[in-house]
C-alpha cells in the first residue's frame, strides 16, 4: 500500500494554513484558503481511487467496467462549488473592507473603527 | 502576538495536527483498494436508472436534495456578493470608456464566443451521459460571454447581459429545481424522487429527472455567475469615488 496520496492531502492542508497564518495581504490570504480548501479535494479523490478503474461514466465503457468511486466525485464537486462561493464572497468582503479602511493587511486592521 | 511568535505557535500546532494526520492516514482504506462500498451501491443504482454518468447520478438523483443545498448556497452567495458591492453613498456610476483592442484579440475573441457558448450548453445537456452537467457548463456559458468583454469591451458586454434578466434567470434555475422536487411529490412520489421515464442508458434522454435538474442548475449557475461577475466588473470599471467626497473617506481611513 501506498500513503503518498493522503500525504500530499496533508501536506496541501497545512501548507495553505502556513500561507494563512503568515499572510500580510487579504487577498493572498483568500488564495491560501483556497489552497487549503483543494487539500479536500486530493483527499476525497485519492481514496475514491481503485487500482485500474477508470472514469464512473459508462457512455463508452461496459456497465461492467472497474470504475473508481463516483460518490466522493460528487462531495468533490460539491467541495468545488462551495470553495467558489465562499471565495467570490470574501473578495466581495475585502473590496469593502480596502474602501473603508485603505488598508490589505490584516495586521494593520486590528483596532475597532466606528 | 508578534509575527515571530506567531509563526513558532503555528509550527509547533502544524507538527501535532501532522502527526494526527498521519495516524488518520495509516487508519483510512488503503489507496487503490477494492473496498468501495457506497461506490459499488451508487453505481448500481446510477444502472437501474439508466443514467451512464454515474457522478451525475448521485448529485441528481441519489443525493439530489443536497444538491439543493448546494445551488442554494450558490444562490445566497450571489445574492450576498450583490448587496455587499452595491453602490454606497459617497460613490458615483462612471460610464465606461471604449477601449482599444488589437484586432487580432478581437477576432479571436468573436470567434471563439460562439464555440464557447455552444460547448458550455452541450455540456449542461450531456451531464446524463458524459463528464459534466448543470455547474460545469453554466460556469462554461457565463465565460463565454465574458468573452466579448475581452474582445471589445465593456460597453460591449453590457449590451448582451441585461442583469435585471439574469437576476431572474437565476431565480428560475432555483425555483425550478424546487418545482421539479415538488412534481415528484404530486406524481405520488417522494420530493425529487426520480419520477420521468428513464429512458435508453447513454442516450440524450436518459436518466429521467437528472436532465431538468442539470438544465434547471445550469441556468441558475449560469445566471448567477454573470450577476456575481457584474457586481466584481462593475466595482472595477463603473462605481467610482465622488470627487467632493474624497476629503472624508481620506478622514475616515487615516490612522
Amino acid at each position: 500500500m501506498t500513503l503518498l496520496p493522503y500525504l500530499v492531502a496533508g501536506w496541501i492542508f497545512l501548507i495553505g494554513l502556513y500561507g494563512l497564518v503568515t499572510s500580510r495581504n487579504m487577498i493572498h490570504a483568500v488564495g491560501c484558503l483556497s489552497v487549503t480548501q483543494s487539500s479536500t479535494y486530493v483527499l476525497l479523490l485519492a481514496i475514491g481511487y481503485r487500482d485500474g478503474g477508470t472514469a464512473p461514466v459508462y457512455a463508452d465503457a461496459p456497465t461492467d467496467a472497474r470504475v473508481v468511486d463516483p460518490v466522493v466525485q460528487a462531495l468533490t464537486l460539491t467541495d468545488i462549488v462551495v470553495g467558489a462561493t465562499v471565495t467570490a464572497l470574501l473578495l466581495a468582503l475585502i473590496i469593502q473592507l480596502h474602501k473603508r479602511h485603505g488598508t490589505l493587511d490584516p495586521d494593520e486592521l486590528s483596532e475597532l473603527k466606528g | 502576538m508578534t509575527r515571530q511568535s506567531r509563526l513558532w505557535f503555528f509550527l509547533a500546532a502544524a507538527t501535532v495536527v501532522a502527526v494526527l494526520l498521519v495516524a488518520a492516514f495509516l487508519a483510512l482504506p488503503h489507496f487503490g483498494g477494492g473496498f468501495h462500498p457506497y461506490g459499488d451501491r451508487s453505481v448500481r443504482a446510477a444502472l437501474a436508472h439508466r443514467t451512464a454518468n454515474a457522478v451525475a447520478a448521485v448529485n441528481f438523483d441519489q443525493r439530489a436534495l443536497d444538491t439543493l443545498g448546494e445551488e442554494t448556497i450558490l444562490f445566497a452567495a450571489v445574492l450576498g456578493a450583490v448587496v455587499l458591492l452595491r453602490q454606497i453613498p459617497g460613490e458615483r456610476q462612471e460610464a465606461p470608456r471604449p477601449a482599444q483592442v488589437p484586432a487580432a484579440v478581437r477576432r479571436l475573441g468573436v470567434l471563439l464566443l460562439p464555440v464557447a457558448l455552444l460547448v458550455g450548453m452541450y455540456v449542461v445537456a450531456h451531464g446524463q451521459v458524459t463528464p459534466g452537467g448543470g455547474f460545469q457548463g453554466g460556469i462554461v456559458v457565463a465565460t463565454a460571454l465574458h468573452l466579448l468583454y475581452v474582445a471589445v469591451d465593456y460597453r460591449a458586454l453590457e449590451r448582451i447581459r441585461p442583469l435585471a434578466l439574469y437576476e431572474v434567470g437565476d431565480v428560475a434555475g432555483e425555483a425550478a429545481y424546487i418545482v421539479t422536487g415538488i412534481a415528484a411529490m404530486l406524481a405520488g412520489s417522494a420530493f425529487l424522487a426520480n419520477v420521468l421515464p428513464w429512458g435508453t442508458l447513454g442516450t440524450l434522454t436518459s436518466g429521467g429527472t437528472v436532465v431538468v435538474l442539470n438544465a434547471a442548475v445550469g441556468m441558475e449557475v449560469a445566471c448567477g455567475v454573470v450577476v456575481l461577475l457584474a457586481m466584481f466588473l462593475d466595482q472595477a470599471v463603473r462605481i467610482e469615488e465622488s470627487p467632493g467626497n474624497s476629503a472624508a473617506t481620506q478622514g475616515r481611513t487615516g490612522k
